[in-house]
């Protein structure tokens, strides 16, 4: 197979043909690695010397190459969470979504850059540099798991693992024109994830499409006992099938589909909307009262958390450590000064100011009864219907330096996947066309372990809407 | 308003050194999100439980039996500095 054929694969298709011999795993990771070393959009922060010495036995993913987000701990391979206080870090452990992955027969690719630890909508807050779109380079990939999205989306990897906290999954894949899913809270493990807000972040896959999400999920999930958090999934995980969406109820709740949306990415997922109905779905208008607020205690509760995990970077037991430090005191902040880059502070002071004497309940205390408000929102929505649909960002992706000024314009392309990570309910995102020539995302929504509904009916709306992305592979 | 003041009270909380340009745009930032974050006080939820745990877990814990942990030498392979079998850091009062 040549190189060009080899790219137009899908990582499902990739398996099967590495399975029906047509193809070598050997192959496949050359073919990808060369690609990954051309990379001019900064996609990774490590790449494979070469591929696998020795030939992997036939497994359900037979070597498939996989990216990773750098936050995933990898033993022996540097992994940063894109930030300089992990300076040369190489953990003594593999996260549990990465070595299940490679369990099933996958093989590490690359790390991919992103936000620093996670903290971000465009992927200019890494330490080594922002990651450009493959549709327009000028503009933003979208973040955190921007250099996974940009990765997949330019066939640098023919798939990549990320983490969506408040849709760091979920919106870079609908800035790239790919899919990306965001699991159930507690469906992945999230041992050996570098954490940034433990009650929210999920792994999840970015991939060129909903059958190749489907397959890596199935790969990840399950409990795991170093993350007391972790549940068995209570069914087979299938690869989608649906052809059409009878008898499916989908919801569009008025407060994420209006104000504060751009016109050509409202008109794109009215479109689809259409197109779901032509296939046979049902679609109510319900209501999610408190979406609204759901930014507001959003950025309460993860920079509260983040200010508590962020305290292990100290400077004692990894990565780097300020010179010559006076005192113990001296040696904390520094490091700490030193380390961290302007977002990640920002989001320490803010989450420690919530947390702090006298403010706690003003703050904490009320974002998580907003959060209660969020998921009983949800509750009552899927007693009437079966899915909720938004556009997955409110703006197409924009211009690097565009909204770096000033933190809330960033906070806000979290707006339509915040109220989903609130709640812990599984949400995809998938392209569903062009607004001035750039990629917008539909984002579809259901209760807790539902991924195999939301699988198939995400798959019937992609194949009904047959979206190109080789545009972006060049 | 985040004031000067609460910003350095809040920057020894977390034990974050700042710079001068950093302790004024902090404020003004701090400020500006507060803003935004504040319309939850708008609501009434003097009748909500804040939430813990999104997905209701069941049976997390296991069986209470010691098992091996990472040897002493790779735990201390990645530290910026050691001294025999223990992490090496400054005095708390040089």
């Amino acid at each position: 197979m040549n190189d060009a054929d080899i790219l137009d694969l899908t990582a499902a298709q990739a398996a099967r043909a590495i399975g029906a011999g047509s193809l070598s795993a050997r192959e496949l990771f050359d073919a990808y690695l060369a690609r990954a070393r051309e990379d001019q959009l900064n996609c990774f922060s490590w790449l494979a010397e070469q591929a696998p010495t020795h030939a992997a036995p036939t497994s359900p993913l037979n070597g498939l190459p996989l990216a990773v987000k750098d936050l995933f701990c990898t033993e022996g391979v540097p992994s940063q969470s894109g930030s300089r206080i992990l300076e040369g870090y190489r953990p003594p452990y593999t996260a549990t979504a990465v070595s299940r992955l490679k369990g099933a027969g996958a093989t590490l690719l690359g790390k991919t850059n992103q936000d620093e630890f996670a903290m971000g909508s465009s992927t200019e807050n890494c330490a080594y540099g922002p990651v450009r779109n493959p549709w327009d380079r000028e503009r933003v990939p979208g973040g955190s798991s921007g250099g996974s999205a940009a990765a997949v989306a330019a066939g640098l990897a023919p798939w990549a693992l990320g983490t969506d906290t408040g849709g760091s999954i979920r919106q870079p894949a609908a800035l790239c024109g790919i899919v990306g899913l965001k699991p159930t809270y507690g469906a992945v493990s999230r041992y050996g994830m570098i954490a940034f807000a433990s009650s929210l972040d999920q792994a999840g896959p970015l991939t060129r499409d909903v059958t190749d999400a489907a397959l890596m999920l199935r790969h990840m999930v399950g409990r795991d006992a170093c993350d007391a958090t972790s549940l068995e999934f209570p069914q087979e995980l299938a690869l989608p099938a649906a052809k059409r969406l009878d008898g499916i109820r989908l919801g569009v709740p008025e407060e994420l589909t209006g104000e504060g949306i751009e016109a050509g990415v409202l008109e794109s997922f009215q479109a689809a909307l259409t197109l779901a109905q032509d296939l046979g779905a049902q679609v109510h208008p319900v209501k999610l009262p408190h979406a609204p607020h759901a930014l507001s205690a959003y950025y309460v509760l993860a920079p509260a958390e983040a200010s508590s995990n962020l305290a292990r970077f100290d400077g004692v037991r990894y990565g780097m450590r300020a010179e010559d430090p006076r005192d113990l005191l001296a040696m904390y902040t520094r490091t700490r000064h030193d380390g961290f880059g302007a977002e990640v502070k920002r989001r320490i002071m803010l989450g420690t100011y919530a947390l702090s004497s006298g403010y706690y309940d003003a703050y904490y205390g009320r974002a998580q009864r907003v959060r209660t408000k969020i998921a009983e929102d949800f509750k009552a929505a899927f007693a009437q219907v079966d899915l909720i649909v938004t556009p997955t960002a409110p703006t197409v992706a924009f211009r690097l330096g565009e909204k770096t000024a000033d933190p809330w314009s960033m906070y806000l392309n979290d707006y339509c996947t915040v109220p989903m990570s609130l709640a812990g309910i599984p949400a995809i995102s998938i392209p569903c066309g062009l607004s001035d020539g750039l990629p917008v995302g539909f984002q579809l929504a259901g209760p807790v372990f539902s991924e195999n509904r939301l699988l198939d009916a995400a798959f019937a709306l992609e194949q009904a809407l047959g979206f190109d992305g080789s545009a972006a592979r060049g | 308003m985040i004031d000067r003041a609460e910003v350095l009270h809040v920057a020894r909380l977390a034990r974050l050194q700042l710079s001068e340009e950093e302790v004024v745009a902090m404020a003004g930032e701090l400020s500006a999100v507060l803003d935004h974050i504040a319309k939850i006080g708008e609501l009434d939820l003097d009748s909500v439980s804040p939430t813990s745990h999104v997905v209701e877990v069941t049976g997390a814990l296991r069986p209470d039996e010691p098992v091996a942990c990472l040897p002493r030498d790779v735990a201390l392979a990645q530290a910026p500095a050691v001294s025999g079998d223990g992490f090496l850091v400054p005095s708390p009062q040089a």
